[in-house]
């Protein structure tokens, strides 16, 4: 067992876990925090896609070990003072989802795009989302509303 | 903003899903839960000769280790197949005996032996490692044509030949005449490529055994709670149906692979009462591919007579069905009712005759997927159209055209009677929207680039709305398939919808809340579904088969026609009016023509204070319905498909792909798109990337999203969706269906296009960039 301390949504936690323990398991075991999803096991879906330090970060194929004293941002830390983020919203006005177990990745992984593409100057188009999402597989929507929440929460992102 | 039938209503339920806070069943955790893990055979066929428990009972933190022997030894009963199929020859189906754990024999590789029980779920996993099974190795089968083999492997004792049943319907003679004397005979063998849902959360349970009160609840992944906790009850003998609650919370998609009551929910559910202690298991990728129930994989040939003008004179099929190696829940429907009965398509045909062999095979049992059986057929008569339009110099789409049903209702040779329809209306809003006029100009300048450039075409009819009680058990199900529902005016006079439709994806807490918004006259944010929880909701039959609009509301327009007549009875003595003049709208229930009206809130206090009701009138507001449908409905539409393939790679490009769907009365569009771009994209999964693969051994080949290629979001295309709907006469809202139509109509469609692309007709499904390249090199 390790002691293992991050910063999760802005809040100090600490948890005695296991030295194996995955990231999306201290996550969803240790803090209980049950948005991440895990939807594979080779690092191919995208569901259990977790900001760490800002980054976009498979959190199936993360020890928690490794990440001490990391800042860690989930779907359940996006949202500030009751105002949902803007992907968050272009999502549910574009019905980029369905069953909406892929969501908080296909979110996460959108909201860590925009960011890098407008951090880089860079024109997020339809293709590139496209590209961007090839470590997120959604099985309901066809892609097509998805494309276009990202590309309505770019603009007002 | 209007938020009744036809309004693009954004989802009500979106909220908790986008902030993290959907409930699947893997996030619910009991008190002191312990966890499973199955012991899975490594062989596709093998006799178990014995099993150790001893290194896994040693382990430190394991619970039990069970086996098959004990759990056939507490009474637990085989899974079953529900719809029984009779053979041409009058004879059974073959059904073989299939245990939650096995025990003589496994059957195909992650055929379950035993079921480790641990404190944890890496511990289960770890002592599951270290359960010694000795298996004794038997030839194996994995191909359908090989297993019906002389000399195949026989994989259960009772199946000789591992045939299920030889079923065939339509008249023989009479068909054969027609393609004898037929002007021109398209003769084709097409395959249904084998595929694996796929639903992106993995099946899970959490089942809890109360020995107090004898009781047991399971939290499962489930389309249909009511049907599992029958099956379960009835026939697995797990618990009376009074002592088992199933409860389906959010379930993250479902496709048909969660319809199914699978060994790990059977094992997890006899576990608990074993161990007394709560059980969890949740698969992961890996074991979903080979426990998660299969799709399609039909091998046909098929034989399509036409006369000197271009008419369809006779249609003949022969199809092998790969079961794999158990008869899963409707695993015998689908290649019969769900397949043969949809053989004439759109079009007037008299004469049709298909057969059907349902074959054993050591693979992972095949059943419903998207669409089930219809994405067969269609799939079928569509390249079948295709082909005889280009090999008799006719335009597809005329050649369709010279075919179509017109008048309605049109009784087909295959038993389906199709109510309504306008197939010419949507290939017409199919070709304008897809700018058929331009293609030779858009063929041209692509040539110009080195592209080669094609237009496939796909005219799908299918059968939702599944369907008449009566016509089903008549044709062998063990259930019948009418939908539930109860309204609940609470005294303040929001409403709760009970329904035994499940949402897993299609919004109902949306939609169903529209027709009652509406219907009532009050704020949608008042009205709230509650599905999926057999201790809240009587009974229902579940959500597949793309009947949760047709069927599942159609039983709550049932039960608001009687809450309207009691509001009215209550509003006609309160206001001294009569019950004809009364009006719901505005929020209030009005008399007609006067200012005297009652708030609907006050209708429903009034029904429950009950101090000025009709005389014998009871109080309370709350009615249930339950509805049979009349008939299957028919969704049916046109989708036409452009490719570019480059020829020097085979990579092939979706530029185009446009739909035009008559799904009847549609109630919230953007709700109704967002299925067929799901459904759209499946198709062009299955077109183009997806295979289940088994070599001849039986080992599963594509077991992972490393080797079994998912549709990604720059492997598809933008989807141009329309709708040109005539209203399905047989159920009160006029609903048809659009949960399947985008699986069932984009196959052919899509491998119309390319093989127009290439000038060759040979190319199988997933049309993967090798396949399309070999293709061509082959026709030059």
């Amino acid at each position: 067992m390790t002691k293992i301390s991050m910063n999760v949504n802005g809040k100090a936690v600490s948890r005695d876990v296991p030295d194996e323990t995955l990231l999306s398991d201290y996550l969803r075991e240790h803090l209980r925090l049950t948005g991440t999803h895990v939807g594979c096991d080779t690092s191919q879906c995208g569901a259990c896609v977790v900001h760490v330090n800002g980054r976009a970060v498979k959190s199936c194929s993360a020890l928690a070990a490794s990440l001490e004293g990391a800042e860690v941002t989930t779907i359940e830390g996006i949202a500030q003072n009751g105002e949902l983020h803007p992907m968050q919203q272009a999502f549910t006005d574009h019905h980029g989802l369905q069953c909406g177990f892929c969501t908080p990745g296909m979110i996460m992984t959108g909201v860590d795009m925009v960011n890098r593409y407008k951090a880089e100057g860079r024109d997020l188009t339809t293709d590139a989302i496209r590209h961007e999402l090839e470590g997120n597989i959604c099985r309901c929507t066809g892609y097509h509303n998805i494309v276009r929440a990202v590309e309505d929460a770019a603009a007002k992102m | 903003m209007s938020t009744g039938i036809g309004a693009r209503v954004k989802r009500k339920e979106d909220k908790r899903f986008i902030t993290g806070k959907g409930k699947y069943t893997d996030d619910v955790r009991s008190e002191n839960q312990a966890y499973a893990a199955f012991v899975r055979s490594p062989h596709a066929h093998a006799k178990i000769k014995g099993i150790d428990k001893s290194a896994a009972l040693a382990m430190e933190g394991v619970i039990d280790v069970l086996d098959g022997h004990q759990l056939t030894g507490d009474g637990i009963g085989n899974i079953i197949c529900g719809w029984a199929i009779t053979s041409k020859d009058g004879s059974a189906m073959n059904m073989g005996a299939w245990s939650a754990l096995a025990t003589e024999k496994v059957r195909y590789v992650g055929d379950a032996a035993a079921v480790v029980i641990a404190e944890t779920q890496a511990l289960a996993r770890i002592a599951a490692e270290a359960v010694e099974v000795d298996y004794e190795v038997l030839p194996a089968v994995s191909n359908a044509k090989k297993a019906l083999a002389d000399g195949a492997p026989e994989i259960h004792d009772n199946a000789p030949g591992n045939l299920i049943y030889d079923w065939e319907i339509g008249e023989e003679a009479a068909t054969d005449a027609a393609l004898s004397e037929a002007a021109h005979v398209t003769e084709m063998e097409i395959t249904n490529n084998r595929l694996s849902p796929n639903p992106m959360e993995p099946r899970s349970a959490v089942a809890t055994y109360d020995a107090a009160e004898e009781h047991y609840t399971l939290y499962t992944t489930s389309q249909n709670p009511h049907v599992a906790r029958l099956v379960l009850s009835a026939f697995y003998q797990v618990a009376p149906e009074h002592k088992l609650r199933v409860i389906a919370p959010d379930v993250g998609g479902g496709f048909g692979s969660k319809i199914y009551i699978y060994p790990e929910e059977i094992t997890c559910l006899w576990a608990s009462m074993k161990t007394n202690r709560s059980v969890k298991w949740t698969s992961d990728r890996s074991e979903a591919f080979i426990t998660d129930a299969h799709g399609r994989d039909h091998i046909s040939t098929a034989k399509m007579g036409f006369d000197a003008d271009g008419r369809i004179t006779g249609f003949k099929v022969d199809t092998i069905a790969n079961f794999g190696a158990y008869m899963s829940l409707f695993s015998s429907a689908v290649p019969t009712y769900l397949y043969a009965t949809l053989l004439s398509g759109q079009y007037d045909i008299q004469n049709i005759h298909c057969n059907v062999r349902a074959v054993y095979t050591n693979t992972v049992p095949v059943d419903a997927y998207r669409g089930a059986g219809r994405p067969e057929a269609c799939y079928l008569i569509e390249r079948m159209m295709e082909t005889a339009a280009r090999e008799m110099g006719k335009d597809p789409s005329e050649l369709r055209r010279a075919n179509f049903v017109r008048e309605f209702p049109h009784q087909t040779p295959v038993i389906m009677a199709y109510d309504a329809g306008d197939f010419d209306a949507n290939l017409d809003q199919a070709r304008e929207a897809a700018d058929v006029a331009g293609f030779p100009a858009r063929k041209e300048e692509a040539a110009k680039r080195g592209k080669l450039r094609g237009l496939g075409y796909s005219s799908y009819i299918e059968a939702c709305g599944i369907a008449p009680s009566a016509a089903v058990g008549s044709l062998g199900a063990g259930v019948g398939l009418w939908e539930s529902a109860e309204v609940r005016v609470n005294p303040v006079g929001t409403i709760e919808i009970l329904t035994g439709s499940h949402s897993h994806g299609q919004g109902h807490e949306t939609t169903f809340a529209q027709i009652v918004a509406e219907r009532f006259s009050i704020p949608i944010e008042n009205v709230s579904i509650v599905h999926g929880d057999t201790d809240k909701v009587q009974f229902g039959m579940g959500t597949y088969g793309s009947r949760s609009g047709a069927v599942g509301m159609s039983a709550i327009v049932k039960a608001m026609d009687k809450v309207e007549a009691k509001v009215r009875k209550i509003a006609a003595h309160v206001l001294e009016a009569s019950e004809d003049d009364i009006v719901i709208e505005g929020g209030e229930v009005k008399v007609k023509g006067t200012d005297k009206a009652m708030g609907w809130h006050e209708v429903g206090l009034s029904a429950y204070t009950a101090h000025n009701l009709p005389p014998d009138m009871e109080p309370g507001l709350k009615e249930s319905a339950f509805y049979d449908p009349a008939n299957f409905t028919f969704p049916a539409g046109a989708y036409i498909c452009e490719v570019e393939v480059d020829p020097e790679t085979g990579v092939t490009e979706i530029v185009r792909f446009t739909a035009s769907d008559d799904f009847g009365t549609i109630i919230n569009p953007m709700i109704v798109e967002g299925q067929v771009h799901g459904g759209i994209a499946q198709g062009i999964g299955q077109a183009m990337l997806e295979q289940v693969v088994y070599d001849d051994d039986g080992q599963l080949i594509t077991g992972s999203y490393m080797d079994y290629t998912m549709p990604r979001a720059a492997d598809l295309p933008f989807y141009d969706v329309h709708h040109a709907s005539t209203i399905c006469p047989n159920n009160p809202l006029g609903m048809k269906g659009c949960g399947e139509a985008g699986a069932i109509g984009s196959p052919p469609a899509v491998i119309n296009a390319i093989t127009d692309a290439i000038g060759s007709n040979t190319l199988a499904m997933p049309a993967t960039p090798h396949a399309v390249w070999s293709a061509l090199q082959a026709a030059q």
